[in-house]
């Protein structure tokens, strides 16, 4: 028995006359012990499958149960075995503490005063919330707040814990710490099960066993993280950095529509696969320059978004420099792509072959299908 | 389910009961400037009241029908701000997917709002009762105190049961919740007899007296008054307490129905935890 299954999943929303396909014919099975990423840009139904599952909402069409039960039809059972932290949500009442909110919570799931008094202690300890337990949670930061949101998802001690971009908020030292402690989480009793929606890449190949992708609604791509690198042993990454020869002064936004067009342009190119911009300046959340070669490799803001491509992405370009990350289909390609770029205008600084990392991954299911060649 | 299944629920809801009433009381506790303003702003209306029965000659117990209609008042106003437009404000607080996410019945929940509700309101009402009659000459007549403690429970919980029902109604509303509530207020004040007696007057017809008393508070306050002010005893207000008894009846399936098919209708069309919608 999984500890997490869909079958033939999706779902329809009606808007303004429309029916859009938010999930279509989605299987996944997760086992118990196991954390799965679920990689998707905005809107590619990441937080549609976890409501789902979560019983917040009903599928149009297809199955899904946790640890055997159907989650329509034996919500209730469900709703004891789960819980739900999604980033930048409300964690309480704010004019409840912070121990008296987790007091709160662990009611909903009916825990017995020790049993309460005992995790809300642990939980306070686990996420550093000793200073602030008596403190009211409307004056709390943001960041401590997203503790308190954590330590609320972990009250009831979940078979399956749903963790839709939990570290949104947190900064890098935080993020780390709260990966940390999901992954132990996990490995302490083998019984629980994360499944974790999330846009940072390095997140996902740090603390998931296994790594889904999702688009457009459809599961394109699920495997381990390096599975999932060795399938690019035909790709090749490349890192590129241009100057752009035309000095004249430009708006942002024309600036950055050349850089939309320009990737576009590369993109189809013979036997390139994907290409994006890459940042030039530092990430947050823990994925920053320092961290190595895949940390480098995520977007702006250490986010990946497919929509990125068209993005106004300031650390991208400076001064007319931009860099860019390319899927090659094979290394005897980089002659024909530098060509490319002389012939539209760009000098061609450097050119580096990279290691594939997850969000060459990504690229390959996502970018290849957004170039229309999925 | 078995026995032990069935106590399991019991309990859990139980604590989710209290733990919801603990948040109203709690909040009561820590703004205390709230309740007090709450007590003083329904004296400052029902002083107009007095006054004007003073000048008018009116009968001495029409001052005691303003302070206990003053007093009752103030779990309407709970009903409505604090009950019916409940849901929709913990759907826009994002407090509902946690509750819409737990074992927890909802009417677990909706209860512990409303067992809050009523503990945090009976205080302020009884402020209103004590102020009003230390500031105005009152006087009352009671003989029969288990009367006047039947009819209370049973107005309280006719009451609280019409907020149950509404919150789920309120919440299908979406943002249009406070215009509702905006809506429901002043005819209430008008029909329910806050200020003045209506079932045991000639100021409305009997079709308007009917429609009046699917008001809970229509009924609750003109045998409270009756036991309170003008010394009845129970047989005089067994119309009442059998109206009461009906509205609960119903009110409280209602407020169930009302709060599947809420959450049936949300989880189809994805409005349970969206806000804005």
């Amino acid at each position: 028995m999984y500890a997490v299954e869909t079958v033939d999943l999706s779902r329809v929303f009606e808007l303004k006359g429309k029916s859009i396909l938010a999930l279509d014919d989605v299987n996944i099975r997760i086992s118990k012990g196991e954390i799965l990423g679920l990689l998707g840009a905005n809107g590619a139904g990441k937080t549609t499958l976890v409501k789902i599952l979560s019983t917040l909402l009903l599928p149009s069409k297809g199955s899904a149960y946790i640890h055997g039960y159907d989650v329509v039809k034996y919500a209730k059972d469900v709703r004891r075995m789960i819980n739900l932290v999604s980033g930048g949500e409300t964690p309480g009442y704010g004019m409840l503490t912070v121990r008296e909110n987790l007091w709160f919570f662990s009611q909903l799931y009916g825990l017995s005063s020790s049993l309460a008094r005992e995790r809300i202690d642990m939980l306070i300890k686990a996420m550093e919330l000793e200073q602030y337990k008596d403190v009211r949670m409307h004056r709390l930061s943001t960041g401590y707040k997203q503790r308190l949101n954590l330590a609320r998802g972990f009250i009831n001690d979940p078979k399956v814990l749903f963790l839709d971009e939990p570290t949104l908020g947190l900064d890098v030292v935080n993020a780390k710490h709260m990966r940390k402690y999901m992954r132990d989480w996990v490995d302490s009793d083998r019984a629980r099960t994360i499944l974790l929606t999330t846009h940072y890449l390095a997140e996902a190949e740090e603390v998931c066993d296994k790594i889904a992708i999702i688009y457009k609604g459809r599961i394109v791509a699920y495997e381990t993280p390096s599975a999932l690198k060795a399938s690019l042993n035909n790709g090749v990454s490349i890192k590129v950095e241009i100057l752009s020869n035309d000095h004249t002064p430009t708006t942002t936004s024309s600036s950055s529509d050349n850089r939309s067009r320009m990737v576009e342009k590369i993109s189809r190119s013979s036997g390139v696969l994907a290409c994006m911009l890459e940042p030039l300046g530092n990430g947050e959340n823990g994925y920053d320059d320092d961290m190595g070669k895949h940390e480098k490799s995520s977007h702006s803001n250490g986010r990946y978004d497919s929509n990125s491509n068209n993005d106004d992405s300031s650390s991208s370009s400076s001064n007319g420099l931009t860099r860019l990350r390319i899927m090659l289909d094979d290394d005897s390609k980089i002659p024909d792509l530098v060509s490319t770029l002389v012939l539209n205008g760009y000098k061609v600084l450097s050119v580096k072959k990279d290691q594939p990392t997850l969000e060459d991954v990504y690229m390959r299911y996502v970018g290849m299908k957004d170039n229309g060649m999925g | 389910m078995g026995t032990s299944d069935i106590m399991d629920d019991l309990i859990l809801n139980m604590k989710v009961v209290y733990a919801r009433a603990y948040v109203r009381l709690k909040g009561l506790l820590r703004e205390p400037h709230w309740s007090i303003a709450e007590v003083i702003i329904p004296l400052l209306s029902l002083s107009a009241y007095v006054y004007m029965y003073t000048m008018l000659n009116a009968p001495a117990e029409y001052m005691a029908f303003v302070i206990v209609g003053g007093a009752m008042l103030a779990f309407w106003s709970n009903v409505l701000w604090g009950m019916s437009a409940q849901l929709y404000w913990e759907k826009e607080t994002g407090m509902l997917q946690h509750y819409m996410l737990s074992p927890a019945s909802r009417m677990a929940v909706l209860l512990g709002m409303a067992v809050g509700g009523a503990l945090n309101t009976t205080l302020r009402s009884i402020s209103i009762l004590l102020v009003g009659t230390l500031l105005f000459p009152v006087e009352y007549n009671l003989i029969d105190i288990n009367a006047l403690l039947i009819v209370f429970l049973l107005t309280i919980t006719a009451l609280y049961g019409m907020g149950m029902l509404f919150a789920s109604l309120f919440l299908l509303y979406g943002r249009e919740a406070t215009h509702i509530a905006d809506l429901l207020q002043e005819p209430i004040y008008l029909f329910s007899g806050i200020y003045y007696p209506v079932l045991s007057s000639q100021i409305f017809s009997q079709a308007v007296k009917l429609v009046a008393s699917i008001i809970p508070l229509t009924f609750g306050i003109d045998a409270i008054r009756l036991l309170l002010i003008m010394g009845r005893g129970i047989g005089d207000v067994t119309l009442h307490i059998l109206g009461l008894s009906l509205l609960v009846a119903i009110l409280l399936p209602l407020a169930y129905i009302a709060l599947r098919r809420m959450e049936e209708i949300s989880k189809r069309h994805g409005r349970l935890t969206l806000r804005w919608q």
